[in-house]
């Protein structure tokens, strides 16, 4: 069969005996073999730097973020330099120098509503190189972040289910809750201090009024406060925060009068101590050794200090109950205390406590997220097995 | 009004730290910026007021001679010396404010820092006495930790701190991941209580 390109071997039989070109096919694959060295050959040099610049997400404003795109490690450049400009004076002016290690620059020298210019300048022996203007961009502050929408979505869901149980309280007849052995041995501990003639002493630990822990701490010494009002048992309460010793002063006072014993009140019993950690620890353990409590309740905030209170108690023979939302701290309160409320026992105290029926329907709430959440861990291990990252990435906050 | 004003206090407060979570404006950040402020500036005055109580309680003890009223008197000594020489010569380098902090504060604070190590000790003890199975299964993962922690642990076999870190890193982790959750919940939920007001008992009422 002749081929096609036969006429070449009478034309050119050189060039044909070289190439041997019989075929259309290979004819073809040479042209695709050209096109690929004609695209990503050397001999035809694209500009390797390369900027993107973007207003910075979820910013304040005032901040534009540069990609600096196909910075070479060549030792030959020392450093790159990114210049600006505004449409209102076009010169480009230096902003910062950068390695070539750096892969963004955030430029906050910046104002927000003006638009912005940049490019990159860098020496290769004597050549000057400039990389091609990126921009304009302007500069804004965000309304809402983007990467938290799955936290709003995970608040509004719990506001829902504790409102929702709240409302549901109101109506209900009794709302059950598990008997918490730390808050039912409240009333024994009590009766123990009656019964020797002691004091209880009570301690917030180092939290301040703007811990959630304190304020439950609060909630209980409510409760606790009107039990020793009734009893008449002095009730000693040294403080390392004046806001926690001020609240807590209006807290029993309070008690006091519902338990209709005024004069049970004795604000020299609730004072402040010191602002230091182990001084608290000192004062407290000092008033341990000397006065020695029937009962120490430690419920609150607590650090280093916890163990330090809480083996000073143990040492003088006192009953004691602890509850803290540090986990560290916890262990120590187990081994050293009676009865420790663990994590988010006390936060619910005060509801069991009182019985009051909206606290009891957010507890049960509370409890119904937690399904929720079992429900999403078991969601979040199917996914990874099955490699939907895209579900397990929805639930990183930015 | 007494009670009223406070909780629409916190309502606001608390429902614009929620509000500003979630806008990174820079309106919301330097609305936040001073609120923090002024928690720093009120916390100042509120000190004042822990300081006046000591002083009150302190001179109550030391005049009436109250038992441990030497202990009053040393530490309000203490108060009355540290202010005097703080505003009289300063509290910078080489002034005996801080000396005074540097070579009787401090010491006294790592002291009873120190006296932590015996309290583990003892503490640990009572913890791992093996009476019931549970506590001898918490005895021999605490020996493993131990051991794992320290170059014996590698000396003796690389299976003891490979275990013990599966421990702290798997069922230790599970744990405390549980109590996080739990604690995190307990968050919402009480601050939910206080910002709507269903919670007062911090005010005084039931």
């Amino acid at each position: 069969m002749t081929s096609p390109f036969n006429f070449l071997a009478y034309e050119q039989p050189f060039f044909c005996e070289i190439m041997r070109i019989h075929d259309l096919k290979f004819l073809f694959f040479l042209l695709l073999f050209l096109v690929f060295l004609f695209t990503f050959s050397p001999a035809y040099p694209q500009n390797p730097v390369h900027l993107k610049a973007v207003d910075t997400p979820n910013d304040k404003g005032e901040s534009i973020t540069l990609a600096l795109e196909g910075l070479s490690e060549d030792p030959a450049i020392s450093e790159y330099e990114i210049w600006r400009a505004t449409d209102m004076d076009e010169n480009f002016q230096l902003v910062a120098k950068v390695s070539s290690k750096e892969t963004t620059y955030i430029d906050t020298g910046v104002k927000d509503g003006i638009r912005y210019s940049y490019l990159l300048k860098y020496r290769k022996g004597a050549d000057v190189l400039v990389s091609p203007i990126t921009g304009p961009v302007i500069s804004r502050g965000q309304w809402f972040h983007t990467q938290r929408v799955n936290v709003l979505l995970g608040v509004i869901i719990s506001f829902i289910f504790i409102l929702g149980f709240v409302r549901y309280a109101k109506k209900a007849k009794k709302l059950y809750i598990r008997p918490i052995s730390g808050l039912q041995a409240i009333d024994d501990a009590i009766g123990r201090a009656t019964e020797m003639g002691k004091p209880i002493l009570y301690s917030a630990g180092l939290g301040k009024m703007d811990r959630v822990a304190t304020m439950a701490s609060m909630n209980i010494l409510s409760s606790v406060a009107e039990k020793t009002a009734e009893y008449n048992t002095p009730l000693i309460f040294p403080n390392y925060d004046p806001v926690v010793m001020t609240t807590a002063q209006e807290v029993v006072k309070e008690a006091c009068s519902r338990a209709g014993h005024p004069e049970a009140y004795h604000p020299d019993n609730i004072f402040f101590v010191t602002q230091s950690q182990f001084g608290y620890a000192a004062a407290v353990d000092g008033i341990m050794t000397r006065q020695l409590p029937a009962t120490n309740m430690f419920l609150g905030t607590f650090e280093a200090e916890a163990l330090i209170l809480a083996e000073t108690g143990n040492s003088i023979g006192a009953f004691q109950i602890a509850g803290t939302d540090s986990t560290i701290q916890l262990a120590f309160f187990i081994v050293a205390c009676d009865y420790t409320l663990i994590g988010e026992e006390l936060f619910v105290a005060s509801g069991y406590l009182s019985q009051d029926k909206q606290v009891l329907g957010s507890i049960k709430g509370q409890d119904w997220l937690k399904v929720v959440i079992v429900f999403l861990i078991l969601l979040g291990g199917v996914a990874g097995i099955l490699g939907f990252n895209k579900i397990i990435e929805f639930f990183n906050v930015g | 009004m007494q009670r009223i004003i406070p909780i629409i206090v916190c309502f606001i407060f608390g429902a614009f730290m929620l509000v500003q979570f979630f806008v990174p404006h820079r309106v919301s950040v330097s609305a936040y910026q001073t609120v923090l402020d002024w928690m720093q500036i009120i916390f100042v005055f509120t000190l004042l007021v822990g300081v006046i109580s000591y002083v009150k309680l302190s001179s109550k003890k030391i005049t009436r001679t109250q038992s441990g009223w030497g202990y009053n008197l040393i530490g309000l000594a203490g108060l009355v010396v540290m202010v005097i020489f703080g505003f009289w010569k300063g509290t910078g380098e080489r002034t005996p404010f801080l000396w005074m902090f540097n070579t009787i504060q401090a010491p006294m604070q790592s002291t009873m820092f120190s006296l932590l190590a015996f309290f583990v000790a003892s503490a640990a003890y009572r913890g791992f006495r093996a009476r019931s199975w549970e506590a001898g299964l918490l005895l021999l993962v605490a020996v493993i930790v131990m051991l794992g922690r320290v170059p014996l642990g590698s000396f003796i076999s690389h299976w003891i701190p490979d275990s013990a870190n599966w421990i702290l890193n798997t069922p230790s982790m599970a744990a405390k991941r549980g109590l996080y959750i739990g604690i995190g919940l307990g968050t919402i939920s009480t601050s939910l209580r206080i910002i709507l007001g269903i919670e007062r008992t911090y005010l005084g009422k039931k």
